[in-house]
């Protein structure tokens, strides 16, 4: 029964850590440019397939072609934004919605036409197996994963502390006239933290490539829940997308666990429902 | 609004809603029939709707072109009965999804006129898609879902030809029997393990009666929700009870997940008793050797060769066809067709009454399909196929191999599973 707790607890940890950085890009978005972007779970999905595609063409392992997922989506995310939400930036709200979900439903199905339904996986990842510490099977690749993350997420954390361009970035999201006022170039801002949501997001998908299935739909749960992670943690907030991210992976593993597998992610949601009613900016928002 | 009076547009709208029933049958033999094939082919399931596909392709190719076969309408081109007349398939695309298997249902229908509806695989689906030819009366005949409760319905226009998860379950605890009886391995706990859809949830249900009746301990009774992203709660909960064999019903997504995660967190039953993802073509190719020695209910494998030449033949007109073995849901699919075309050709018309009273009369020998089964009849109440029967297969060296009925076994079966620590 312990065992099995401290188990579950780790497991939480790692999934958790994933969702983090995964709804931390979706978060440096929505809070820089109120845009909330459907497409992040399909972002996800091509951070995958290109670990997948280093791996198979070029003998990249995962690890080492996260700076190539990192780039290609930062590209991505920089021209999405140019060439699509730009243009309906000047828009309604919902035209802004409408188009990024255009994007995602896009996105999948391109992948579809281009490398077919089929699922794949990186079978021999470079770290694989897994390490038995007393009670507790811990997977490599997973924990890899998870401190990855966790690294990645300190570091974006520690550009927008420290750097000027992170601080112009927390100026556009505090108030974007007032940023402007100071001569800071919003819309080289905008298209930046697109690109950088994006690149983290990228990222997430490498380190999940070392573990998880790959093929074109698997964006829609993990895209689903950073939304939830992003209302959680308020929106914007990139301390607080941390924070909710292993919340939910302690909910969705130890609800899952205690009480029903097949409610775990009604749980989830639930969580994120009762947090909304008691504090609707978020818990850091 | 403007310049449409009330009167007009109540006209209008309640003509649309009747155009079902004031086109006419065609009575007349017409150049090519329509059938209507639904299938996932975009979405979560669009490998295997894909997989479909090609199984009703290769039917459609045999019926309307000349082979030499033992199939119904082989060795003819078309329907004789038709004056010739060719199947022409009129693909609808379900995206995996019940409101969109009615809406397809009803499109092709209304727009397309077909004949009859075959499809579409994800038992929920098949049931919202049956429901609305139900009430276009149209027959549909399926051979790819598996939810037992999708022929108890009393529907008058649905005719199942392939085996339901009632008769698979049953299989499994016959297996554990034999196993118990003629290998001496005893069986005790089980683990039933199931997705909570129309499919899965069926299944637990068929499981835990016959654990009930036969006398089995459930050690854990577990419904998770599908397409999840992560399973190490679930597989937690079966480390801790521990059972001596695992029931598991699940769709490919989960099945990839759960086995890494079995392999993972070191769960080791005596043995995996599966269902239906485990079987689809892209779960080995993504689990690669960790799908070893796990066991899965079918209807087909390749190996049945050796006993029916006719699996031979087919399986080698569709790997030159498509490129591909010929999967477990490809050969379930692939009866559709011609149980629909053979009836319409007794039935020498296209008009569903018609049709539905051949599917009735409907008797294909055990030597005309590729199935290890006596034949087929359609049950005059359920309208489920009488001699649909399953089969056990074990993933041995990564191949499907036919282990039960142990009569009809192509290997022995591999008892207990592997520890995974054990295994290279």
């Amino acid at each position: 029964m312990a065992d099995q707790l401290l188990q579950q607890i780790v497991n939480s940890l790692l999934i958790g850590s994933v969702y983090a950085l995964v709804a931390i890009g979706l978060t440096l978005i929505w809070g820089v440019m109120n845009v909330l972007n459907f497409a992040h779970g399909d972002f996800l999905m091509l951070g995958m397939f290109i670990a997948f595609w280093c791996y198979t063409l070029f003998k990249m392992d995962p690890l080492l072609s996260i700076p190539v997922c990192a780039a290609l989506l930062f590209l991505l995310g920089v021209g999405v934004y140019r060439f699509i939400i730009s243009k309906v930036m000047k828009g309604p709200g919902l035209a802004q919605l409408v188009v990024t979900f255009g994007v995602s439903i896009f996105l999948a199905n391109l992948a579809v036409m281009l490398w077919t339904p089929d699922f794949r996986l990186i079978e021999k990842p470079l770290l694989a197996g897994t390490w038995s510490l007393g009670s507790v099977q811990l997977s490599i690749p997973k924990f890899v994963a998870s401190v990855g993350s966790v690294v990645v997420s300190a570091a974006v954390f520690l550009f927008l502390k420290k750097t000027r361009t992170g601080k112009a970035i927390l100026a556009v999201e505090m108030n974007r006239d007032a940023a402007l006022l100071m001569g800071i170039n919003t819309e080289r801002i905008n298209s930046l933290s697109f690109g950088i949501g994006s690149a983290l997001v990228g990222i997430a998908g490498a380190f999940l490539s070392m573990y998880y299935y790959i093929y074109p739909q698997v964006g829609g749960l993990f895209g689903l829940i950073s939304f939830c992670i992003v209302a959680l943690g308020g929106f914007g907030s990139i301390e607080g997308a941390f924070i909710a991210g292993i919340l939910i992976g302690l909910v969705q593993t130890l609800g899952g666990y205690f009480f029903d597998p097949a409610y775990k992610y009604a749980l989830v949601f639930l969580v994120y429902l009762i947090t909304v009613w008691i504090r609707p900016q978020g818990l850091m928002g | 609004m403007g310049n449409v009076t009330r009167r007009s547009f109540l006209i209008g709208g309640s003509a649309l809603a009747l155009s079902p029933w004031l086109v006419s049958p065609v009575l007349a033999a017409p150049k090519t029939i329509k059938i209507g094939a639904l299938y996932p082919l975009t979405g979560n399931l669009a490998s295997t709707g894909l997989d479909c596909r090609r199984g009703v392709e290769m039917a459609v190719a045999i019926i309307n072109g000349k082979y030499d076969l033992s199939l119904p309408l082989a060795k003819t081109e078309g329907l004789p009965n038709l004056g010739g007349a060719t199947l022409e398939v009129v693909w609808a695309d379900t995206r995996g999804e019940p409101k969109n298997g009615q809406a397809e249902a009803e499109r092709v229908v209304t727009q397309d006129k077909v004949a009859g509806v075959i499809g579409a695989y994800q038992s929920s689906v098949t049931k919202t898609a049956s429901q609305a030819t139900e009430r276009l009366s149209i027959p549909y005949v399926c051979s790819d879902s598996s939810s037992p409760t999708l022929t108890e319905r009393g529907l008058k226009y649905f005719f199942r030809v392939s085996p339901h998860d009632g008769i698979f379950a049953h299989d499994q605890f016959s297996f554990l029997k034999d196993l118990a009886a003629q290998k001496k391995h005893k069986v005790q706990t089980l683990g039933v393990l199931y997705e909570n859809t129309e499919f899965g949830s069926n299944v637990g249900k068929e499981d835990l009666k016959y654990a009930q009746e036969y006398g089995y301990q459930v050690a854990a009774d577990i419904s998770y929700t599908n397409n999840a992203t992560d399973v190490t709660s679930e597989v937690g909960r079966l480390i801790k009870a521990n059972p001596d064999v695992l029931l598991h019903a699940s769709y490919i997504t989960d099945a990839i997940l759960f086995t890494k995660t079995f392999k993972e967190m070191g769960f080791n039953p005596k043995g995996m008793l599966t269902m239906a993802g485990y079987i689809e073509p892209g779960y080995l190719p993504a689990v690669k050797a960790d799908g070893n020695f796990i066991i899965v209910r079918s209807t087909f494998a390749l190996d049945l060769a050796k006993k029916k030449p006719l699996v031979g033949q087919v399986a080698d007109l569709f790997k030159k066809k498509f490129g591909i073995e010929m999967s477990e849901n490809a050969a379930r699919s692939f009866m559709a067709p011609f149980v629909l075309a053979e009836a319409i050709n007794r039935a020498k018309s296209t008009e569903a009454e018609a049709i539905v009273k051949a599917l009735h009369d409907t008797n294909i020998p055990g030597d005309q399909v590729i199935y290890p089964w006596k034949g087929i009849q359609f049950d005059p109440k359920t309208q489920q196929n009488i001699h649909a029967t399953g089969t056990l297969v074990q993933i041995q060296d990564q191949q499907y191999v036919t282990v039960w009925p142990f009569e009809s076994a192509a290997k022995d079966v591999i008892w207990p599973f592997p520890a995974w620590k054990s295994r290279k």
